[in-house]
């Protein structure tokens, strides 16, 4: 298959204007002995054979949906309105670049403008970005621009942040000398606990971070670490999940100065990962310290309102190497997905889906709650997730249940050793009583 | 014709969308000292969300709408069933954390996506993981830096990076810890060989280049400029967002790079989203495998693939979970439909367009350095900005004209820069009817440049304030009436003629 529409005649035109006998003169420049090497690749195919081929290798995967889904850990398997994906999959939108030329961009541009302004109110904080990589990589530039901001260079973790998370800030920390103190979860009396992360902070700390609700799926009470912070003239930072924010109290509300959060529960399909979008917003005045790109309001000279990419004196294609990052896209098409997933929803469907999440969860930690062997770890009161102690190693009960065709709970041990015996379950609005009934027999009779 | 903003078109009580009541008992909700007590989302129905963000997508210029020309954005044609591969739920619907046994089939595509990226461009081994081409940046200096850590070697301090080159490069070495040092260009628009051979110093981590470069070059002392930096101990690092040139051409290992990025989003085809996702794998050589990010695609003796975390010489993670699957789906189908040849055919095509476009244009705009270019062209608007338009009013008629401008101002080295790619799947007459829009306009600059300067005319809102934008920033709703009324929503109370 090929998408190259020159005909023979066309090339010969070409080349004849060009004043050159062959396509081959046009490449002298790269040196003879490495230019044109024979790649060893399959010939190319129909469209046809392809998509058999890839249609062929997809169904080869049990994907959730045929599998009844109780792992979550920061992936989430919500529904998407069919409009979602009828909207943000438009040719406008998905075959357009960044908006460089906003007379000709404007729906990019309003669209993430607007995007922006959900990302605020869901927040309750004064400015967000039009959004990162994902919410790993956003909670890394959040704590790069809490060091900015304070010139310090100590960040405080809470041991029940996402573990993948934790790492990719080690990594984006590990040449600048940051030390990186991390808190500690224990399960003792039969409840995982964090410990008092506010004993952690001292004046040298650019910032402490928290995740609400927790990797464990625990929602915490932060006015005290919030006054601990203020002591210190440390930097709060928050990592939310979204649709938990249709239900609890907002970063901006527990007076936090950075919050993130990986958008994918508002639309965007799992896929394996990714791509997905990370959501960024903080205080107003910190938005010059603030990584990516941010859209605008502005006028045009007969009164127009229109919408522009601005504060770019912050961005690397102006400030080069003293930018506040490198980063140079945002997830424009991930961060539309969400807004046309919020603007659906509204303030009703979006506190609806958190409650069935929350409610499905409770049902189902009750139900395991009772069977002998097993256990709930994370104390009341948590949202959508929660630690189960089983009676067998997780790696092997998942496979049983697999056979049932359940998609069992993530193992922890691969995170934390200590806690090799548990599994992190999760329950979204997809999970119906019957299918957490049938996880709960097949627990039974393993 | 603008469009309302969602908080303007919101009314109390409107719902879009609803879910069904769960069919288990109630638990008693937290605290409400844990709860929020207000949600301000906006609230419509679902046929008026449709309608806002279908009238949204129509005031955007993208591929599937005309000619791109945006330099070193590579905007070719995004094949339609590279989409429909990517939904297919055997992919969509994979969960990250799924057990390897059910996630075969994705887990083989990103092996044999590694093997057809790895010999496309001569390295031994890829990381996927990557979100977009800067992330691949950081995740290549990293890499070097590890290297030159785990040989003991601490005291490499600065990275070289050439005037043309992107403002990522310069951001990314910073971001590592590297102080930037800029290396000039010469008279025919190659690296300074000298200059560079004078800052190349035992203290320098790495050279990054652009290959071909954004002047549209490729440089023609390739070979010397590899084996300058290799004698001092540094590495080479390839920029590949110009790799659409050399697909079956040249590959960037052979060139002497040790470590390089690609970005999926323009060689390979995949839809560029109005800014993301992207993707931008890292290739590098063999000895420097052992600190790619995690996790790696790895095959147990029993032909099974699996997702290893245990490297213990990783740079670590450079995001959570996988890399854009979705992205990389689409990247294999597009290689899977071109082969060999056909990836052949796309660099030659390319180039082509891009040397036919120079010399259709030549003689109305100076060529910043006038000899065959690769895939794109560079000229200057200095002609014209002497007569009174300037490039960013050169950039604004061509709107009028149905096109999308090409990058302009960059790369800085060139005064006036306007950067043109036109991609493999753009047809002569397209390119024919460019440059006589280009030449037009040129004619234009000389005779009436105020025309131009006024320019467009013709879209829903003309140049926008960018400095008051700038300087009191709105970036959120409420959009106060300074900055322009609501415009009237479509289909309801419009007058006849606006």
């Amino acid at each position: 298959m090929s998408f190259v529409p020159l005909t023979p005649a066309e090339a010969a035109a070409m080349l004849a204007r060009v004043g050159v006998s062959s396509v081959d003169d046009l490449f002298e420049v790269i040196p003879a002995a490495v230019r044109f090497p024979a790649l060893d690749l399959p010939p190319g195919q129909s469209e046809l054979t392809v998509s058999r081929e890839v249609r062929g290798l997809a169904a080869q995967d049990r994907p959730t949906g045929e599998l009844a889904c109780f792992l979550g850990a920061g992936a989430y398997h919500h529904y998407i309105p069919s409009a979602v994906g009828a909207l943000a999959n438009r040719a406008e939108f998905a075959t357009s670049y960044t908006p460089y030329q906003p007379e000709i961009s404007q729906g990019t541009l309003q669209a993430t403008f607007e995007f922006q302004s959900l990302v605020c109110d869901l927040f309750e904080l004064d400015v967000a970005n039009a959004s990162v990589y994902d919410g790993a990589t956003a909670l890394a530039e959040a704590v790069l621009m809490a060091e900015r901001l304070t010139r310090r260079e100590r960040v405080v973790l809470a041991g029940s942040v996402h573990p993948e998370y934790r790492s990719v800030v080690e990594t984006y920390v590990a040449e600048r000398g940051t030390e990186l103190v991390l808190g500690e979860v224990a399960a003792t009396d039969g409840a995982l606990r964090e410990a008092d992360v506010a004993a952690l902070l001292d004046e040298r700390t650019a910032c402490c971070v928290v995740q609400q609700p927790s990797f464990f799926g625990g929602i915490a009470d932060f006015s005290a670490l919030r006054q601990a912070c203020d002591r210190v003239g440390a930097l709060l930072v928050m990592v939310c999940n979204p649709i938990a924010l249709g239900l609890l109290k907002s970063p901006g509300a527990w007076g936090a100065d950075i919050a993130v959060a990986e958008g994918q529960p508002l639309g965007v399909p799992m896929s394996f990962g990714g791509p997905w979008v990370g959501l960024m917003a903080t205080r107003e005045r910190y938005v010059r310290q603030m990584p990516g790109r941010i859209v605008g309001a502005a006028r045009d000279a007969q009164g127009r309102r229109g919408y522009v990419l601005t504060l770019q004196a912050r961005e690397q294609h102006i400030r080069r190497e003293k930018a506040t990052s490198n980063v140079c896209t945002n997830e424009a098409l991930l961060a539309l997905h969400a807004t046309i997933y919020l603007s659906l929803l509204g303030p009703t469907g979006l506190r609806q889906v958190a409650e069935n999440c929350y409610q499905y969860a409770h049902y189902a930690a009750a139900q395991i709650a009772r069977l002998p062997g097993y256990a709930v770890l994370t104390p009341e009161p948590y949202f959508h997730e929660f630690v189960v102690r089983c009676p067998l190693p997780p790696e092997e009960l998942n496979r049983r249940l697999l056979a049932d065709g359940i998609l069992g709970g993530l193992p922890l041990g691969r995170f934390f050793p200590e806690l090799a015996d548990c599994a992190l379950l999760c329950c979204t609005e997809m999970n119906t009583r019957a299918e957490i009934d049938k996880l709960v027999a097949a627990l039974a009779a393993a | 014709m603008g469009e309302p903003l969602l908080s303007e078109l919101s009314v109390e009580g409107r719902l879009g969308h609803r879910f069904p009541a769960p069919d288990v008992p109630a638990a008693p909700l937290p605290d409400a000292g844990l709860l929020r007590d207000r949600l301000p989302l906006p609230q419509l129905s679902e046929l008026e969300v449709v309608r806002h963000f279908t009238r949204l997508s129509q005031l955007n210029y993208a591929v599937d709408t005309g000619f791109y020309p945006l330099g070193s954005c590579t905007m070719k044609y995004n094949p339609k069933i590279d989409d429909e591969m990517a939904r297919l739920p055997g992919f969509a619907g994979l969960h990250p954390y799924q057990p390897a046994e059910t996630t075969q089939g994705a887990l083989r595509l990103l092996a044999e996506l590694e093997a057809a990226l790895a010999e496309i461009t001569g390295f031994a081994a890829i990381t996927l993981q990557p979100s977009a081409g800067a992330h691949g940046e950081l995740t290549g200096m990293l890499i070097i830096r590890a290297h030159h850590l785990g040989a003991g070697d601490t005291g490499r301090r600065r990275v070289l990076v050439p005037d043309s080159a992107h403002g990522t490069n310069p951001a990314t070495a910073a971001m590592c810890g590297y102080e930037t040092v800029t290396v000039p260009a010469d008279a025919r628009g190659n690296v300074d060989l000298d200059a560079l051979r004078r800052e190349l110093r035992e203290d320098v981590a790495a050279l990054m280049l652009t290959a071909p470069s954004t002047l549209g070059l490729f440089d023609e002392h390739m070979p010397e400029i590899a084996a300058a930096v290799h004698e001092v101990g540094a590495l080479l690092y390839g920029d590949g967002a110009n790799l659409n040139a050399l697909l079956g051409v040249a590959r960037p290992a052979d060139l002497g790079f040790d470590v390089m990025h690609m970005n999926l989003h323009k060689t390979f085809a995949t839809p560029h989203g109005g800014g993301g996702p992207g993707a931008g794998p890292v290739a590098v050589r063999a000895d420097l495998a052992r600190y790619l990010p995690v996790p790696v695609v790895a095959r147990a003796a029993d032909g099974r693939y699996f997702l290893d975390s245990n490297r213990p010489d990783s740079i670590g993670r450079v995001r959570a979970f996988g890399g854009h699957f979705g992205v990389l789906v689409r990247a294999y189908t597009y290689i899977r439909l071109l082969g060999a040849d056909g990836l052949r055919q796309v660099s030659e095509t390319a180039v082509l367009n891009a040397n036919y476009l120079r010399v259709l244009l030549q003689d109305a705009y100076d060529v910043a350095y006038n000899r065959p270019c690769m895939h794109e062209v560079v000229l200057s608007g200095r002609r014209q900005k002497a007569r009174g338009a300037r490039t960013l009013d050169l950039a604004k008629r061509l709107i009028d004209y149905g096109y999308h401008p090409p990058t302009i101002y960059f790369p800085l080295v060139v005064d006036e820069a306007l950067m043109i790619e036109p991609p493999e799947t753009e047809s002569k007459p397209t390119l024919d009817a460019f440059a006589a829009a280009m030449l037009a306009i040129a004619a234009e600059a000389a005779e009436q440049p105020e025309l131009l300067r006024e320019a467009p005319h013709h879209t829903p809102v003309g140049r926008l304030d960018e400095t008051t934008a700038a300087r009191h920033p709105v970036l959120r709703w409420p959009v106060p009436d300074e900055l322009g009324a609501a415009p009237a929503a479509v289909g309801r109370a419009q007058p006849l003629g606006v």
